[in-house]
């Protein structure tokens, strides 16, 4: 299967496979992310959401069994080429991940540390740089009189919020986020999922989701994918609504999953 | 089991672990104790100038401390120095960059380094080692001898055996032992905050130096000092290759001493009381030091968690 979501798509994929040794992940995923919306990755686990993601930033390039075939283009151009420079693509795709990963520094450090590695800048910019991240994030006021403390003592939604500053301080095009919510308590899960609505107007945003409701609520477009496969692809509400296939059906009904 | 047993066995369980517990909290202070009450002839004959006097006499009964406590700390630090950036690359290598097929063979390499008995070591040392190092002493003493400053260090008799050579030992018997613990705390660190370091563009030096490296200093700083521990105690490959010499010299091409290469050699022949005595009391300078130097490594460790924010 494969969908088109908008004339002028941030991310294309083409026939892309996937594989981990020998297991088969991703199966001919045909797919359009459109530029500056927010499309939701559903599907019960171990069907491939989360590869598929992996892909967008080459996070699986860590790990030597594990190989993408096919074409994954970034504004036209491949991004499985073993010539793209991975820090390069990281800095334009930033991620977050299913448990917040504060890295063991100051709050400041936390997102300067990703701002040094692309940029060199002196200290008043730095300072702008992490007090606007940390805005977009909705979490300066909680945390602006305690920027040198670690971002370890942060409560879990916070280190989360300051794991997505952090993405967004490098000034990423694309920003995916490996369930982001699914160990936080539901009100921090309601403040990410305000940020993402706030975040479309400036990014292109993919994330997976275990949660349904949390995908009808933030998304645009909404991929169901089942056993490596793109089951369906297309607009949010018309996914929920409308489901084309009968397993989208299943899923969103709750029949499995 | 009758219900009055199994009240029973709560408490009974609790006071054997505490029992055993405390027990090696007193083996420690009855240690400290003996060494104390042995070693007190010497410290009352000499006071603190024990401390300070580069004597070793055994004919006119005068002894101090010095040369051995000087041979301990320099041959030590020596080892760690090597050993600390060795066992870095070692356990980085294996941990982040090896392929995966060469990973557990260097692993299981470096484990069997370290079930070498120290006497080998020694051997290896004393036959091997030391008469093939004696060659490039020379170069040695004609380029690092050259440096200001640390020129001083390099210069000496190319005797093969002496202060370096028996750091460089030292080195290679701590390095299994610090690239075991780095290899086995940098593997504790989480995948995600790895994956999240390299999410912002990191490279691997980036993400080890930033992220791997004070993620686990705790644990990292444990394994330095416990390798530094090993080698301020260790005698027998000490005592093959310092050279055994009762002198103080800047240069470490010359031999040496260490406290444990005295006890290991003088025991037998201490016959006098005030002899075996300043024996024991310089064992029990070694457990001080040992002690000292754990507290000190507590204390820059707790400095080093204020810098990272950890408390405020």
């Amino acid at each position: 299967m494969s969908g088109t979501a908008s004339p002028e798509p941030k991310i294309s994929v083409r026939n892309l496979n996937f594989h981990y040794g020998k297991f088969h992940a991703l199966k001919d995923i045909n797919l359009d992310i459109a530029t500056r919306e927010v499309t939701a990755f559903i599907g019960p686990s171990g069907c491939g959401k989360s590869t598929l993601l992996r892909v967008f930033n080459r996070m699986y390039a860590l790990y030597p069994n594990q190989v993408a075939t096919g074409e994954v283009l970034l504004d036209k151009q491949n991004i499985l080429d073993r010539r793209q420079d991975l820090h390069r693509l990281r800095s334009r795709v930033g991620m977050v991940f299913q448990k917040p990963t504060p890295f063991p520094m100051t709050i400041y450090e936390n997102i300067a540390f990703g701002v040094r590695l692309h940029e060199h800048m002196g200290k008043g910019a730095m300072d702008d740089r992490v007090e606007a991240a940390l805005r977009q994030a909705a979490l300066w006021d909680e945390v602006k009189d305690k920027l040198r403390q670690s971002g370890m003592r942060l409560s879990g939604g916070q280190q989360q919020r300051l794991c997505i500053a952090r993405a967004i301080a490098v000034k990423p095009e694309v920003l995916l986020l490996d369930e982001p919510a699914s160990a936080l308590d539901p009100i921090s899960t309601l403040k990410i999922e305000e940020l993402i609505y706030e975040l479309r107007q400036n990014y292109t945003i993919v994330i997976v989701t275990h949660n349904m409701q949390q995908a009808a609520r933030v998304s645009d477009y909404t991929a169901f994918m089942y056993l490596g496969e793109m089951v369906e692809f297309g607009d949010t509400n018309a996914i929920f609504t409308n489901p084309s296939q009968k397993q989208t059906e299943d899923y969103i009904t709750g029949r499995y999953g | 089991m009758s219900s009055r047993l199994t009240r029973l066995w709560d408490p009974l369980f609790k006071g054997t672990t505490a029992v055993l517990a405390y027990l090696v909290l007193i083996l420690l202070v009855a240690i400290c104790l003996a060494l104390l009450h042995e070693g007190w002839a010497a410290f009352k004959t000499f006071g603190w100038h024990f401390l300070i006097s580069k004597a070793w006499d055994p004919a006119n009964n005068k002894f101090g401390a010095l040369i051995p406590i000087y041979g301990t700390l320099v041959s030590s630090l020596i080892a760690v120095v090597i050993a600390v950036p060795v066992s870095l690359g070692i356990a980085l290598f294996i941990t982040e960059l090896a392929p995966r097929w060469l990973r557990q063979p260097v692993a299981a390499a470096i484990e069997l380094l370290a079930a070498i008995p120290s006497i080998i070591f020694g051997m290896w040392g004393l036959f091997s080692f030391a008469p093939w190092f004696s060659n490039y002493e020379p170069w040695i003493n004609d380029h690092l001898g050259s440096i200001p400053g640390i020129g001083a260090l390099f210069r000496g008799p190319p005797f093969g055996i002496g202060m370096l050579t028996a750091g460089i030992i030292l080195a290679i018997m701590i390095i299994p032992f610090i690239a075991a613990i780095m290899r086995e705390v940098f593997l504790l660190t989480p995948p995600l905050l790895k994956e999240s370091a390299y999410g912002v563009g990191a490279t691997t030096w980036e993400v080890v130096r930033n992220v791997v490296l004070p993620y686990t200093r705790t644990a990292v700083s444990g394994g330095i000092f416990l390798g530094l521990g090993r080698a301020l105690g260790e005698t027998m490959a000490v005592t093959f290759v310092i050279g055994n010499a009762h002198s103080v010299s800047a240069s470490l091409l010359n031999p040496g001493y260490s406290i444990a290469a005295a006890l290991a050699n003088e025991f037998t022949e201490a016959f006098s009381p005030l002899y075996k005595s300043s024996l024991i009391a310089l064992g029990f300078i070694l457990f001080v030091i040992t002690f000292i130097i754990l507290v000190l490594a507590k204390l820059l460790l707790m400095r080093l968690e204020r810098a990272q924010g950890e408390t405020a």
